[in-house]
């Protein structure tokens, strides 16, 4: 087990290395030049190259990639070009904001996914199966940015009882658990929690009612269990299934929607991944988006250690 | 005379959905005493396995109708109320199914599935059901019973998964064990290994037996009584020996002229013309008359009755008085 552990983790680095190569020359294919959206239109040249020296822009595209690389090696991940402060100190608490959005977002996501989805696999074919269905393709299909906005028109615009941008009092760092800062985090919350909350209500909906179709929920009806005992038997073999999709949701949800967030306002990864963008500011893109691929492998690796666990069947190889 | 374990009198069970009503068993009567082992013989779609279902009330509940009488060790499985079918389910009569790779959870071990069934019936300590759990391991033979009470199915083979089976089915000493095609999935070697098990389990254990096979060798080996089904029918029932000596039901008679046995060395094999009718759609006289040889018009009519030539035997044929009145007067002359 803790070889496989080990391997699982060495495993990340090869895949850490290939998103980084691929988001750099994603920048510098895309068109325009971080060096123009810093300095003044009129600047002279001069100081442009000045400019690129400083931040290493002048080397050839390998070398420049190697250098960031190195520095990332000693946990430095560079300067942001647009700020100029350290991309970790920008982007820290962009990574806590996110963090706390994906985890809120996919607690009500899974708990309504999970619940309308069981009712639904044990129930298939009748109304409940029809309303939860109904739920889980309008929640996959509605655009969530599209969600988002009518929810603010009506809790915040219309309603007014909650706000409609922003992470509270305090702003990017500024988080405590009260409902001061929590209220900030319900409507981008529920936005988010839609898609995952509708593709886990069909996996689990598909899952159970597959289960409770084989042979041995007769024998265990043919035994006497009573429904709690069955019940228990279905989860059991409904999870390994079910969680390795809420692992991959929880993944794009830590990935931060650069769409909701930027509706919301909320300073998690994706608001800066968004603002990023605009500025070419590769340091932080490149900084963002490693990390958040560690993220999304690191959670692969803890949904695989889970299923193991629950399921003999899954050699550990 | 003791009193049946079971007994079922005119049972027709009817599955109905929007497209159509399947009659899968249409009016079938019989008694099984303890210790006694019933075969009931019959070829896919017969209503065989239905018909053991319908002991248990495990048919899917909301697509089926049941009517008539089912008495299973003085439990009325017409009639009990749904909440409380699960305390006779595994402690009055239990069942082994076919498939024993897909009939046990894939995720529990072998010793989690005895135990709960135990515990669910006998509020035992976990202790004390994991003891009765090794008991049962060796009881039906499974070696080093201790390690395998930790296996999963998929580490067993399959002839080790049905004994486990057999071993949760009788882990809360039922008297009627109903077991629906329990080697047809195994192999011949471990097919007989299996049904002498059963066996002998059956004979130290008292139990009333109710086996369905389509397999006239299975049958011939286990049973001490054979009911033959067509149509959801039975259309012959009785002793192992003389109904496969001499059918008196021209379906069970072409039955036992398809088959492999000693009797048949250098003769070909008869085949029954034609397909079993459709169950969505039954003719109003006898199931069988479309394929029958002897077909009267009569046939065609009404469904015959059962009719009983010698006590102990019965067969749903109009032919039958005339055959074994025949038969004696051959004897005679």
């Amino acid at each position: 087990m803790i070889g496989y552990l080990v391997r699982r983790v060495l495993y990340a680095v090869p895949i850490a290395l290939a998103v980084s190569l691929v988001c750099f020359m994603l920048v510098h294919i895309a068109p325009g030049d971080p060096v123009n959206a810093i300095v003044p239109p009129d600047a002279p040249q001069a100081v442009v190259d000045q400019i690129k020296h400083e931040y290493g822009l002048d080397k050839p595209l390998p070398v420049q990639f190697g250098l960031w690389l190195a520095h990332v090696g000693q946990g430095d991940l560079g300067r942001s070009l647009a700020t100029g402060r350290s991309v970790w100190s920008d982007l820290a608490p962009a990574v806590a904001n996110t963090l706390r959005l994906a985890v809120a977002a996919s607690l009500v996501g899974f708990v309504f996914g999970v619940g309308l989805g069981a009712l639904a696999g044990a129930f298939r074919g009748r109304w409940v199966d029809r309303v939860a269905t109904t739920f889980a393709v309008a929640g996959v299909s509605v655009p969530h940015y599209w969600l988002g906005m009518v929810m603010v028109i009506l809790f915040s615009v219309t309603l007014g009882v909650l706000p409609a941008m922003g992470a509270g009092p305090g702003g990017d760092s500024g988080w405590a658990w009260d409902w001061e800062h929590a209220r900030f985090l319900v409507l981008p919350a529920v936005t988010l929690s839609v898609i995952p909350m509708g593709i886990v209500t069909r996996t689990v909906r598909g899952v159970v009612s597959e289960i409770l179709n084989q042979d041995f929920v007769n024998t265990l009806r043919g035994k006497g269990l009573r429904r709690p005992g069955i019940v228990l038997h279905v989860v059991k073999n409904a999870a390994p299934t079910a969680l390795s999709v809420m692992g991959l949701q929880l993944g794009y949800l830590m990935g931060g929607s650069i769409l909701v967030e930027t509706v919301f306002s909320w300073p998690g990864t994706g608001f800066l991944l968004n603002s990023a963008i605009f500025q070419r500011d590769i340091p932080v893109l490149q900084g963002t988006i490693l990390v958040l691929a560690l993220f999304f492998v690191a959670l692969n690796l803890l949904v695989d250690v889970v299923q193991t666990a629950i399921d003999p069947r899954i050699k550990r190889a | 005379m003791t009193a049946p374990l079971v007994r079922v009198r005119d049972l027709h069970v009817r599955f109905v959905s929007k497209d159509a009503t399947v009659q899968a068993v249409n009016g079938v009567d019989f008694d099984l005493m303890p210790r006694e082992t019933l075969c009931i013989l019959g070829e896919s779609g017969s209503g065989k396995s239905v018909t053991l279902r319908a002991l248990m009330r495990l048919n899917p509940p909301r697509r089926t109708v049941m009517t008539g009488t089912v008495m299973v060790g003085g439990h009325d499985m017409v009639a009990v109320p749904e909440a409380l079918l699960p305390n006779i389910r595994g402690s009055v009569v239990s069942m082994i199914f076919q498939e024993p790779m897909t009939a046990l959870d894939p995720v529990f071990t072998v010793g989690t599935q005895i135990r709960e069934t135990i515990r669910r019936h006998e509020g035992v300590s976990g202790a004390e059901a994991g003891r009765r759990a090794l008991e049962l391991l060796e009881l039906v033979q499974i070696p080093s019973a201790k390690r395998r009470l930790g296996a999963y199915p998929h580490e067993l083979s399959g002839g080790l998964r049905q004994r486990a089976m057999i071993a949760i089915a009788l882990s809360c000493r039922p008297k009627v064990l109903l077991a629906d095609e329990p080697t047809t999935a195994l192999d011949a070697t471990v097919q007989i290994q299996i049904l002498l098990l059963l066996r002998r389990l059956q004979a130290e254990m008292g139990l009333g037996v109710v086996f369905v096979t389509h397999d006239l060798g299975v049958a011939g080996e286990v049973a001490d009584r054979v009911a033959v089904m067509y149509a959801g029918r039975f259309i012959e029932e009785g002793p192992v020996g003389a109904l496969m000596r001499e059918p008196l039901h021209p379906y069970a008679q072409g039955l036992l002229g398809a088959t492999v046995h000693a009797g048949v060395r250098g003769r070909r094999l008869v085949t029954i013309p034609g397909a079993p009718p459709d169950i969505r759609d039954l003719p109003p006289g006898c199931a069988f008359a479309p394929r029958c040889r002897v077909v009267e018009p009569v046939c065609l009519a009404t469904v015959p009755e059962a009719r009983v030539p010698v006590p102990g035997r019965a067969a749903r044929c109009v032919r039958v008085m005339d055959q074994v009145q025949g038969q004696v007067q051959e004897v005679a002359a």
